[in-house]
């Protein structure tokens, strides 16, 4: 059986990770924004690897975004 | 000097049926002399099956177009006897280099597998393979065997009886009638047997334009695959550069969506595109241009009845991957065996239906791979393009983004997992690539390669392991074939993985049907009933 998707708490410190994902897009085109958000998802999904969450991640990320 | 693609190699002559009354009735009749078709008459021929060829034209493709062969492709060649003559010519290329905007990101090597006859790819222009498959054609004519070629001679009309197809023919003598048996259609992706016959071709065009164009240059650009992204001499766009025997080079480039064609395709307008990217002092000599827009579509079944498809009649797919040609001939590789039994009264028609499942399954799948490298290289979004390039830049630094990079997924052969030809796998411990449905291997022996002696027929291949001197079964001849890997190192590695020993049931196109670890005879016959549909 392979990993669920992690939905609860798991960053130590939550302020500091969220801080650290803004910092990162400051003083930034939206070009660069959006180069920079997709280079750091392919960064991620390498990292988790499991496809399964993956799948699980981008259901939850997509809910709500479409009435279907 | 005339190109080989300007010389009319099977001209129009006049011939007996052409006033044959009733109409003359042949076993096969093929439309189209492309490589699939060529390749489909000389498999008929080889097995004793009399074959007529029509073709609308008398000569070879012109101009290039599919350049990249497949060590499968080869294999198949080699036996129909044309694979030698294809290896030698074409330019063996393992490297590959990908470029995003002004630099190089990374580069690759296929690192094919040692202990194969055929390298992994070759590029060689098609009109020498038709060249090669003609020539082929006339040495078995010399040897007796009943094939005929004949040019200008355009079907216009094709009907289906029942147990016969007849098919009107224009030739510049006028018009004529035949009948057949059987028709295989290898008119290529226009078809006009389909679109006679009222049947769908089904799928996406890509709303872009490609310019190919194969130009012949002294230039010292190394044997290797170019794939540029975004270059700075087509911006926005990508662009291909790729070896040729003769000194010929293959450009492609992507011109986008709204242009005016027939303008693009003026050498006052094809030439500084060409020297943008090759640079001001490369001189250069155009063979070819043409402009292209891509499609994936097949139909939704091969065979109608006494009419089967194969080829680019039956499915296209974008050229990258080199999926064409490539798996046309896998095509007539899968079917000419079942056809050939199916004329002997050896099997049953219906067999002719697993040719469609099979190469059914095996279109999809290049579909698939085909028009996943058409979005990567030509991103159908905004958000497609961020990601695309993201994983372009992540390329230069990280080898992990590199698989995802994709300017074609170059042609591998289908396994036909899940066919009804296939028995069960009986060897514990057989290794994944040699199961069931899968293309043999080829594997180098004490003289020779393994697959050069699978010969035309179902083989029975043991490993270490005893079997009878070949059998019969339900009117059906097996061979066997006895090896031991005492000295054999890559057989034992693809075809025994832990298991000690095996034996295989090959089928003519050289898949396997069945393996089990002894020879066991109900089981082999059971499982040779099966391969041919009786079962
Ligand atoms: C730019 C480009 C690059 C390509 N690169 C590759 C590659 O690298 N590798 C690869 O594997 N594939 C490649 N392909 C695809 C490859 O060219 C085709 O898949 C291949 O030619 C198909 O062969 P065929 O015999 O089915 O059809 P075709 O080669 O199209 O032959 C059809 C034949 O039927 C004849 N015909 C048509 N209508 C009639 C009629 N009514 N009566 C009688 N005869 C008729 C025609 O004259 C022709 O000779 C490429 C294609 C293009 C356009």
């Amino acid at each position: 059986m392979t990993d669920a998707l992690t939905l609860t708490p798991n960053l130590a410190k939550p302020d500091d990770s969220y801080a650290l994902l803004l910092a990162a897009h400051e003083g930034l085109t939206k070009a660069q924004s959006d180069a920079l958000n997709a280079r750091l998802i392919l960064l991620l999904a390498n990292h988790i690897g499991d496809s399964q969450v993956l799948k699980q991640a981008l259901t939850e990320a997509k809910r709500g975004l479409r009435d279907d | 000097m005339n190109k080989i693609f300007e010389v009319p190699l099977y001209p129009y002559a006049r011939h007996a049926d052409q006033d044959a009354h009733p109409p003359a009735r042949h076993k096969v009749v093929v439309v189209g002399a492309g490589p699939v078709g060529l390749a489909a008459a000389i498999d008929l021929a080889q097995s004793g099956v009399p074959v007529v060829v029509l073709d609308d034209n008398d000569k070879v493709s012109f101009g290039s177009r599919a350049i990249c062969f497949a060590k499968r492709t080869l294999e198949i060649a080699d036996r129909l006897g044309v694979g030698h003559a294809m290896a030698n010519k074409g330019e063996e290329w393992n490297v590959g280099k990908v470029f995003f905007g002004d630099r190089k990101v990374y580069d690759f090597n296929l690192l094919p597998e040692d202990g194969h006859q055929f390298p992994a790819f070759v590029n060689l222009q098609q009109y020498y393979i038709e060249e090669y498959l003609v020539d082929r054609v006339r040495a078995l004519q010399a040897e007796g065997a009943p094939i005929e070629m004949r040019g200008k001679n355009r079907v216009t009309n094709v009907s289906d009886h029942g147990d016969y197809a007849a098919l009107t023919v224009e030739t510049p003598d006028g018009a004529y009638t035949l009948e057949t048996e059987w028709l295989i259609a290898c008119d290529g992706a226009g078809s006009p047997i389909r679109a006679q016959m009222g049947l769908d071709f089904v799928g996406r065009v890509f709303e872009d334009n490609f310019l190919i164009a194969d130009v012949v240059m002294d230039a010292d650009f190394p044997t290797e695959r170019w794939f540029w992204f975004d270059p700075p001499f087509n911006k926005g766009q990508s662009a291909l550069l790729h070896k040729q025997p003769d000194g010929v080079w293959r450009i492609d480039l992507q011109l986008g969506w709204d242009i005016d064609k027939e303008a693009e395709k003026k050498p006052e307008n094809v030439i500084p595109r060409l020297k943008a990217m090759l640079g001001d002092d490369v001189q250069f000599e155009l063979e070819w241009v043409s402009i292209y827009t891509f499609q994936c579509r097949r139909m939704e079944k091969f065979r109608h009845g006494r009419v089967i498809f194969a080829g680019d009649s039956a499915h296209q797919v974008s050229p990258f991957g080199a999926r064409g040609a490539n798996s046309g001939l896998q095509d007539t590789d899968n079917l000419i065996w079942k056809l050939k039994l199916v004329l002997d009264g050896d099997a049953d028609q219906s067999l002719l239906d697993t040719y469609d499942t099979e190469r059914l399954a095996a279109a999809d799948e290049n579909i698939l791979n085909s028009s996943r490298s058409t979005d990567f290289i030509t991103p159908k979004s905004e958000m497609s393009r961020i990601f695309r390039d993201a994983v372009l830049d992540l390329s230069e630094h990280h080898g992990f983004a590199r698989p995802l990079v994709n300017s074609g997924r170059l042609s591998v052969p289908s396994v036909y997992d899940g066919s009804r030809l296939n028995s069960a796998d009986q060897l514990p411990g057989g290794p994944a690539r040699t199961r069931p449905g899968a293309p043999c291997p080829d594997v180098p022996l004490d003289a020779g390669y393994l697959l050069a002696q699978l010969g035309g027929g179902f083989t029975l291949l043991s490993i270490n392991a005893e079997v009878p001197d070949g059998f019969e079964e339900a009117g059906v001849t097996v061979s066997s074939l006895a090896l031991t890997t005492e000295t054999h190192t890559a057989l034992a590695e693809r075809y025994l993985g832990d298991a000690t020993c095996a034996v295989y049931l090959i089928r003519p196109d050289q898949h396997v049907a069945t393996r089990m670890d002894r020879f066991d005879a109900p089981h082999f016959r059971a499982a040779l009933r099966r391969a041919i549909g009786k079962e």
